[in-house]
């Protein structure tokens, strides 16, 4: 962490960049949220740790509009974002310095909780540069520990590697976390029947509160206005009307990042629901893999996403029923 | 909120008699916007429209709702109606409570209950239309005339004539087409070419006309008045300019086993040719494929024996790119593939031939040079049995399911041909119907039978068996007689349905212009609108739009000319106002609009936007007018909603849908 | 009227048809008088690839039973390339649909040219009969506004 704070100092004292856009210590010991810094005295509270698993990429739409250039941290998996964002015309390459930060995994603190841990005061081991494979934590019932594999997000389990696709220089060690088959919930529900499958989601769903977070943190869902903000199609904006209204919302926000989603698990991690918000896209993203070939979005900033382009010999819609 | 005048039309008693038309003005009438709802036996004739005008200005109407056929049928005629009355055009809708509702259902109450439903949904949308104003677009004048045979031909000199630029593009070395390849022509029985050469020359020599031979259309973009196509000229290896059109080279030509394609591969030509000796250009080229100097790299005597110096084997194809104002499909036809009709053993005698066939056996400068004789042996036919419908008026799916209406004619004419010049020659026609609907056609056909004394036998041939004596074993059956019929034939002919050529589908695709399940381009309507295609600018000559004879060819091809020319006669053409339009405070600038659109209708620019007090420079979409046709890709590409399409736009549709589902 | 009349299943079926081949195929069944039940109601777009998901959403939402689109078939859209997007856009939405527990049958997706007035009507006829026996759809829509 300090070399990335070193090296942050430097490139903002040579003018280099006029910020930096990294974490700094929120006001729980799990909880780092993101910030700019603009001197060097305010990176002296640069945090970058295992919790540090807000993707900062979506940021960078509105530091694109900034004087100078915004020195940005990215883990290997935020980097498929910000290619996604590049190939939209969202994000300015030209005005973001691209520090790639390694990256071995990172915490999920509802994990830690449903161990039973409570009442947390500290937690040591989730530093970046820690080799340590284990969590101690401090609570107000003792000293507690806990597996650092265990207390992993979800989408570290599935982890897309350890490469960056975009950066201009890389800083720190990065591990693939990968130890499970990203589609095994999917394959899952899809077996289910459909009373199976229906009571799941609509229990899932039930909980919806309509805060926005999953899309307020979405690097897809970037739109200026959400069209369920506007008044575009006559739809309901926040407080479900009727019971299908968070579906219809869920439905069509997969839909339209569809293609786009990097799946960087952010929706998910947000959720304070606790919806597994990732299995919508997840699903889009294997039917699409199955159907139209394996597209992983944000691998490059140039090919033309599935849902903008097609073949003359496409499947046709009715397989959904024939693949049964 | 609108103010919303309904007009219930009963159509006679098309839609009266199923639904109950007082009962829908009368549930209208509840409906939020509705100020004014009245039905009339026939709204679109003058008394309906002087209605509908009358209210539109008696009650101050903001918008109106027709409910009453297809508006495909009369959406325009109620559209100029409204304009007349001082009402934008684009906010009549139609509610189709004809096709979609009392000539499907029986039951008067469900009927109704479902007009009513429709006229909501016309309703609910109408409340959100908004008036539109076509854009306009200059009119290129020169048009484009693809296929170089009879109709083409015919179109291009008639717009030509009017004083219009005009281009034909062909894709085989000559124009002429098919009926350069026929014989004599029903029901005069004048020669072919005797009628068709002199207009080729008038075609080739007229100074409004440019004749792109072995050339094709390689791309086509724009819309109706501003069409630009991409021809590609292929090489030809002979310099046009320089070539005297002597014939030399075909005569040295060492290479001579390509089948003709002129002669329908009864004969060989050289890889050097021109495929006919009236060919216009008569400027030979060289088949590349056939040609040893083009195989080997040794060879090239006729470049030796070509005392122009035209021959050139270095030359390419060129691209020619033009604007175009009209483009009119000529594309024509060819006859069916036999390969699913192995029972009249086409594929096992020589002596099967096609009518197409026998029209070059017959021709002077054909294969036999006229003389009707047998291609397996040489020898004279006695016994001549004609085979029709074969692969027309198909019920399975081996052949064709409509008539290709011109073989019961040409197969008379045949027969009455070979009984004129060849009395000694029994000629017998198997048919199923003998159908001569047309001008002195049931004269000439009654001719054949009772003045040449051709065979005719009502029903259908099962079988033909090539015996080891070389004579062709016919097995019939007679169903006036209802006897089976079993006759020995020197030669059998086969009326072979006819199919548009191959290239049309490709050629419908380019153009975006609606093709049937045959290959036939569609008509805007099939009665009303017969020459043009629904995409506008597109015109239809000839075959390509149906089954027609030399006649019928003709005048299809000077409706189209007029229908081109009325086209090109205009300055200026009011464009479809229903386009897609950007909200500039809405759209992300991402792109993915751009990538759907067929029409390279939007682009991107950095413009300066107030959004709430916010000013910045945003990336915005930019939907050209001119180049949108308002398909509405782009809309659902959109994940914002910042793109919507006028005249379908979503809060109209999702309006449709509440009504519906209400 | 009875209060079994009242209660009997009678459908709400959204049919989205393009322009120049499925709206025009509708036409032609109705012009050779080829019936199917009116619980079908048409919506005119110009394509198929101007049918949002939100517009099929919408529809079950607010009480359909089914949803049907139809389109020119592949390679003869009039705007040429409508109808391959509307294609993958409807096979990712229905895959979705059926992954929340909605029954596949409520939605199809059938091709229809301006000459299948024949093909349109026996469609309609079997996705109303789908529809009947799957019988009113309670997975979407709007719930708690209805009894």
């Amino acid at each position: 962490m300090q070399e990335l704070i070193n090296r942050a100092k430097e490139l903002l004292a040579d003018g280099t960049v006029a910020r930096v856009l990294g974490w700094k210590a929120g006001d729980l010991p799990y909880n780092p949220e993101p910030a700019y810094f603009e001197t060097a005295e305010a990176l002296d509270e640069f945090v970058y740790n295992g919790f540090c698993g807000a993707n900062l990429s979506k940021y960078m739409i509105e530091a694109s509009k900034l004087e100078g250039k915004t020195l940005v941290c990215l883990k290997p998996c935020d980097t498929y974002s910000f290619n996604q964002l590049i190939k939209e015309h969202r994000v300015d390459r030209d005005k973001a310095y691209i520090i790639g930060v390694g990256c071995k995994g990172k915490l999920d603190i509802e994990k830690i909780r449903a161990k039973g841990i409570k009442g947390i005061e500290s937690i040591s081991g989730a530093e970046i540069t820690d080799e340590a494979d284990t969590l101690t934590i401090q609570t107000i019932y003792g000293e507690k520990s806990c597996a650092y594999a265990d207390a992993m997000l979800e989408r570290c389990h599935v982890c897309k590697g350890k490469e960056h696709k975009i950066y201009d220089e890389l800083i720190g060690e990065s591990k693939d976390t990968k130890d499970a088959d990203r589609f095994d919930a999917v394959k899952a529900i899809e077996t289910m029947s459909p009373e199976e499958k229906f009571a799941y989601f609509q229990s899932e769903l039930s909980k919806c509160i309509r805060c926005n977070a999953c899309r307020n943190v979405c690097p897809a869902c970037s739109c200026r206005k959400c069209v369920f903000d506007s008044t575009k199609f006559d739809s309901s904006q926040k407080a479900n009307v009727d019971s299908f209204e968070e579906k219809m919302f869920h439905i069509i926000r997969a839909f339209h990042v569809a293609g786009r989603c990097t799946d960087c698990g952010e929706c998910s991690r947000v959720c304070p629901q606790g919806i597994p918000l990732h299995l919508f896209n997840r699903k889009f993203i294997k039917d699409i893999d199955e159907l139209y070939g394996e597209y992983q979005a944000g691998e490059d900033t140039e090919s033309r996403a599935p849902l903008t382009n097609f073949t003359f010999d496409d499947a046709e819609p009715s397989i959904v029923g024939k693949r049964g | 909120m609108q103010r919303i005048g309904v007009f219930v039309c009963h159509c006679g008693s098309n839609i009266a008699a199923t639904v109950d038309v007082k009962k829908v003005v009368e549930m209208v009438k509840m409906e939020p916007g509705v100020v004014h709802a009245e039905d009339y036996q026939y709204m679109c004739s003058e008394a309906g429209q002087a209605k509908i005008a009358a209210a539109i200005k008696e009650k101050n109407l903001s918008g109106i709702v027709v409910c009453s056929c297809s508006p495909r049928m009369h959406e325009a005629t109620f559209r100029k109606c409204a304009e007349r009355a001082g009402l934008n055009p684009y906010m009549v809708e139609i509610a189709n409570i004809r096709e979609h509702c009392s000539w499907i259902h029986k039951d008067m109450e469900e009927a109704t209950k479902k007009a009513v439903i429709l006229a909501r949904a016309a309703i609910a949308k109408v409340n959100l239309n908004t008036s539109l104003k076509p854009g306009e677009s200059l009119v290129t004048k020169r048009a484009l005339v693809i296929g170089g045979g009879i109709a083409g031909i015919q179109t291009a000199l008639d717009i030509a004539d009017a004083g219009y630029e005009v281009d034909i593009v062909e894709k085989t070395p000559s124009i002429g087409g098919r009926m350069s390849q026929l014989d004599k022509t029903f029901p005069t029985l004048d020669c072919s070419a005797c009628i068709l050469t002199p207009k080729m020359v008038e075609a080739a020599a007229h100074e409004k006309i440019t004749i792109h031979t072995y050339s094709e259309v390689e791309k086509v973009t724009g819309f109706v008045g501003n069409f630009t196509v991409d021809i590609r000229k292929k090489a030809r290896s002979v310099n046009m300019d320089k070539c005297t059109g002597c014939g030399v080279c075909q005569e040295k030509c060492p290479s001579k086993k390509t089948p003709s394609e002129f002669n329908r591969g009864l004969n060989n030509r050289s890889a050097i040719y021109t495929p006919f000796a009236q060919a216009i250009p008569n400027v030979p080229v060289i088949d590349r494929e056939s040609c040893i100097k083009f195989k080997t790299g040794k060879c090239g005597i006729c470049s030796k024996v070509c005392q122009a110096g035209a021959i050139d084997y270095e030359q390419q194809d060129e691209i020619i790119t033009q604007q175009y104002g009209a483009i009119v499909v000529a594309t024509g036809f060819d006859t069916i593939k036999l390969d699913k009709y192995d029972e009249y053993a086409y594929s096992q005698s020589k002596d099967v031939v096609t009518s197409l066939e026998l029209e070059r056996i017959m021709n002077a400068a054909g294969p036999t040079k006229g003389h009707l004789e047998r291609l397996s042996d040489g020898k004279a036919p006695k016994e001549m049995v004609f085979i029709q419908c074969v692969g027309s008026r198909c019920a399975d799916n081996r052949g064709k399911s409509y008539c290709s209406k011109i073989c019961c004619m040409y197969t008379a004419k045949h027969a009455m041909l070979i009984r004129d010049k060849y009395p000694d020659v029994n000629v017998t026609v198997f048919y199923i119907d003998v159908r001569t609907p047309g001008k002195n056609f049931d004269e000439f056909y009654r001719r054949a039978v009772e003045q040449y004394g051709v065979n005719y036998i009502k029903g259908q041939v099962g079988k033909v068996i090539p015996q080891p004596d070389g004579k062709l074993l016919v097995q019939g059956v007679d169903l006036i007689d209802n006897r089976q019929i079993l006759k020995e034939a020197d030669m059998v002919v086969l009326a072979t349905a006819i199919e548009p050529n191959p290239d049309v589908r490709k050629i419908a695709t380019m153009l975006t212009a609606s093709i049937d399940t045959n290959n036939f381009l569609t008509e805007a309507h099939a009665k009303l609108r017969p020459v043009e295609s629904p995409t506008a600018g597109i015109f239809l000559s000839g075959v390509c739009q149906g089954p027609k004879d030399i006649p019928e060819t003709v005048a299809q091809a000077g409706a189209a000319a007029v229908k081109a020319i009325g086209l090109l006669a205009k300055d200026k053409l009011l464009t479809n106002p229903c386009t897609a339009k950007s909200d500039e405070l809405l759209c992300n600038g991402c792109s993915t609009c751009a990538n759907v659109c067929p029409y390279g209708a939007i682009s991107y620019e950095d413009k300066q936007v107030n959004d709430h007090g916010i000013r910045e420079v945003r990336r915005i979409a930019v939907v050209n007018d001119a180049l949108c046709q308002g398909c509405g890709a782009c809309t659902v590409a959109c994940p914002s909603g910042a793109m919507d399409l006028q005249g379908f736009s979503n809060r109209q549709i999702i309006a449709e849908v509440d009504a519906i589902c209400r | 009227m009875s209060i079994e009349a009242k209660e009997e299943f009678r459908p709400k079926i959204v049919a989205f048809c393009c322009n120049w081949c499925s709206y025009a195929g509708a036409d032609l069944a109705g012009s050779s008088r080829l019936g199917y039940p009116a619980d079908v109601k048409i919506i005119r777009v110009p394509c198929s690839c101007r049918v949002n998901p939100m517009f099929i959403l919408r529809a079950f939402e607010k009480g359909a039973d089914g949803v049907i689109m139809c389109g020119c078939h592949p390679g003869d859209c009039h705007y040429s390339t409508g109808n391959y997007y509307a294609r993958r856009r409807m096979t990712l939405l229905f895959s979705m649909l059926d992954y929340i527990g909605v029954e596949n049958g409520r939605t199809r997706v059938e091709w229809v040219s301006a000459a299948e007035g024949v093909k349109f009507s026996t469609t309609m006829n079997e996705f109303v009969e789908k529809i009947y026996s799957l019988g009113k759809n309670v997975r979407l829509g709007d719930l708690r506004c209805r009894n």
